[in-house]
């Protein structure tokens, strides 16, 4: 098994995951019908990437798991998903500027990994990213129009944005597991991908009359393991619980 | 159904010699099974009838979502939480097209949702039942949605054209939703000792409530004279309720599961199933606000109108801004 592949596609598998179910949390919920709508085909369309990332993870480690056993079987030590997108939902600014951060890094990401030397990966990346575009294309609209809305609009996206920003550079933070790929040309560096990225979510700041925080310092430990946030545990006990609670049923 | 006791503001079905002349002219066009499209003349109590009864069942959708809301995040498997997800987008999706409808004849869909989130206008009251185990997820599309299949079908026919046109729309998303109910049933049916007990729970919990949704028995239904009149209503509720009972019988037969009523038989002479009545009594406590969960299900409602207020406003604000700058650059 190709070790550092096996846990890069975790990492790809586990945020559009542990993200496509913080978002469907959302359903029936949202504050506009229109909206309600919108998140959940967010969130269809991460659980769809799910399928794809974690059925290619299973495929890779050849243990005989699939898709749904790595989502509903891994205790939290096993996650290897950014810290950002297992934070919970707050209010909806606090919602979409998470979808926002997430998606400005998955749509720079994903177009580096159409170009991936293996081309499960790149067939993968080639699809998702047909729907990232569109997910930041949303996102971004709505951090605009709240950042630039009304003066309570504008300061709850501040508070979002200065409450999730310390999870933002775990994105670009790179390890062992990276650097092998990068060196087969699987993957992109992470470090890489920062400036574009910087550059887009600045522009739409801007837009949004929002400051961006100059502070580069990063929260860590999700992508590779080391350690999660609190919340995750409380989402994995609703998630998993019927299949931990009627081992071995079929659904 | 997810309209139950829409009320027509007269008792029976209006005379034609107390019919003015437009009156008798409106019924003429129905009567000949001729559309009524937005701008037509109408009776103002045809138009208020079916704001009510549209409203109602949009209102229905919207509520309908938080039953089922309630186990997208313990779906057992991905493909289950998708499948979950996009029936209940459906459901916010109906409530779109069914808001857009009753806007035509004059009703704002904010009017409508404050009469709602004050309690002034009802919904169907199956979503006043909570959802327990996983097997409700089935039952639910099963025979929530199966009935509702049942009335909707027939409102394809309907009179009022932008109605007519949203139940088209409507009852093929539904027949999705009652095969994948159908789908899970199965599966829990034919599944571990468990499972099983999971779906005869759901099956018993629901199946009176779901008997409930086709209102009450033609003999205490006071409005659907009227609305029969106007093609509004295409079937009594009782002709609906049997022809309900009369298809799930045998599906249940199918599941390998328990009839919940012990009373269901087959009579030769009728050529339908006998079945127990519903427990009335319950069926109006939970019309007037006391079903297991009326005061949770609005309660949600209102939490995320009243939080998602702020949202609203904002994206306004910014509407109206981008609209001021462009006017200025002009």
């Amino acid at each position: 098994m190709d070790k550092d592949l096996f846990q890069y596609l975790l990492r790809l598998g586990d945020n559009t995951l542990v993200l496509g179910h913080r978002v469907s949390e959302w359903c029936g919920h949202a504050p506009v019908l229109e909206e309600d709508i919108a998140l959940a085909n967010t969130a269809l369309d991460l659980i769809g990437q799910t399928q794809l990332w974690l059925g290619l993870a299973a495929e890779v480690e050849g243990a005989g798991r699939d898709a749904d056993k790595l989502a509903m079987l891994r205790d939290i030590w096993g996650f290897r998903n950014l810290l950002l997108v297992e934070l919970p939902n707050g209010d909806f600014g606090r919602t979409l500027m998470r979808q926002f951060l997430f998606d400005a890094w998955q749509v720079i990401n994903l177009g580096r990994l159409m170009k991936s030397s293996d081309p499960r990966v790149a067939e993968i990346a080639a699809k998702a990213s047909k729907e990232a575009a569109y997910h930041v294309e949303r996102s971004a609209d709505t951090v605009v129009g709240l950042g630039d809305g009304t003066a309570e609009s504008h300061a709850r996206m501040q508070a979002a944005l200065e409450y999730l920003w310390p999870y933002v550079g775990e994105m670009f933070v790179g390890d062992d597991v990276d650097a092998a790929l990068v060196a087969a040309g699987v993957v992109p560096d992470p470090a890489s991908l920062r400036e574009e990225y910087d550059a887009f979510v600045g522009r739409i700041f801007a837009t949004a009359t929002l400051e961006m925080p100059e502070s580069r310092f990063t929260h860590k430990g999700g992508k590779n393991g080391a350690f999660h946030t609190e919340h995750l545990g409380h989402m994995l006990c609703s998630m998993q619980w019927l299949q931990r609670a009627y081992p071995g049923a079929s659904w | 159904m997810y309209a139950q006791m829409v009320k027509t503001d007269g008792t029976g079905v209006k005379d034609r010699a107390e019919m003015s002349a437009d009156e008798q002219a409106f019924q003429d066009r129905i009567d000949r099974g001729e559309k009524i499209e937005p701008k037509d003349w109408m009776p103002d109590n045809y138009r208020r009838t079916l704001i009510r009864q549209i409203g109602q069942h949009a209102h229905s959708e919207i509520v309908g979502q938080l039953p089922e809301g309630n186990w997208i995040t313990r779906a057992p498997t991905l493909e289950r939480k998708a499948i979950l997800l996009a029936k209940v987008q459906d459901e916010a999706g109906h409530g779109l097209y069914l808001y857009g409808a009753a806007e035509t004849l004059g009703v704002t869909r904010d009017a409508l949702t404050e009469d709602l989130l004050a309690g002034r206008m009802k919904y169907s009251s199956i979503f006043n039942y909570p959802t327990l185990n996983w097997a409700d997820m089935g039952a639910v599309g099963w025979l929530v949605d199966g009935a509702a299949i049942i009335n909707q079908v027939a409102l394809q026919r309907t009179s009022y054209g932008p109605y007519a046109r949203a139940m088209v729309r409507i009852c093929k998303e539904e027949s999705f939703h009652a095969r994948q109910g159908f789908h899970i049933m199965m599966k829990m049916a034919r599944g571990t000792k468990e499972q099983k007990a999971m779906a005869q729970d759901a099956l018993n919990r629901l199946w009176y409530p779901v008997l409930m949704m086709f209102g009450p028995s033609d003999k205490d239904s006071v409005h659907t004279a009227q609305s029969m009149a106007w093609k509004i209503k295409m079937d009594t509720n009782d002709e609906l309720r049997q022809k309900f009972v009369d298809q799930t019988v045998q599906q249940i037969e199918y599941l390998g599961l328990e009839l919940p009523d012990p009373n269901t038989k087959w009579n030769d002479e009728t050529g339908q199933y006998d079945y127990s009545d519903p427990d009335w009594t319950e069926f109006f406590d939970v019309i007037k606000g006391n079903g297991p969960c009326n005061v949770d299900r609005l309660a949600a409602r209102n939490k995320a109108w009243d939080d998602g207020k702020w949202v609203r406003d904002g994206l306004m604000a910014h509407a109206a801004k981008k609209t001021a700058a462009k006017l200025a650059a002009e």
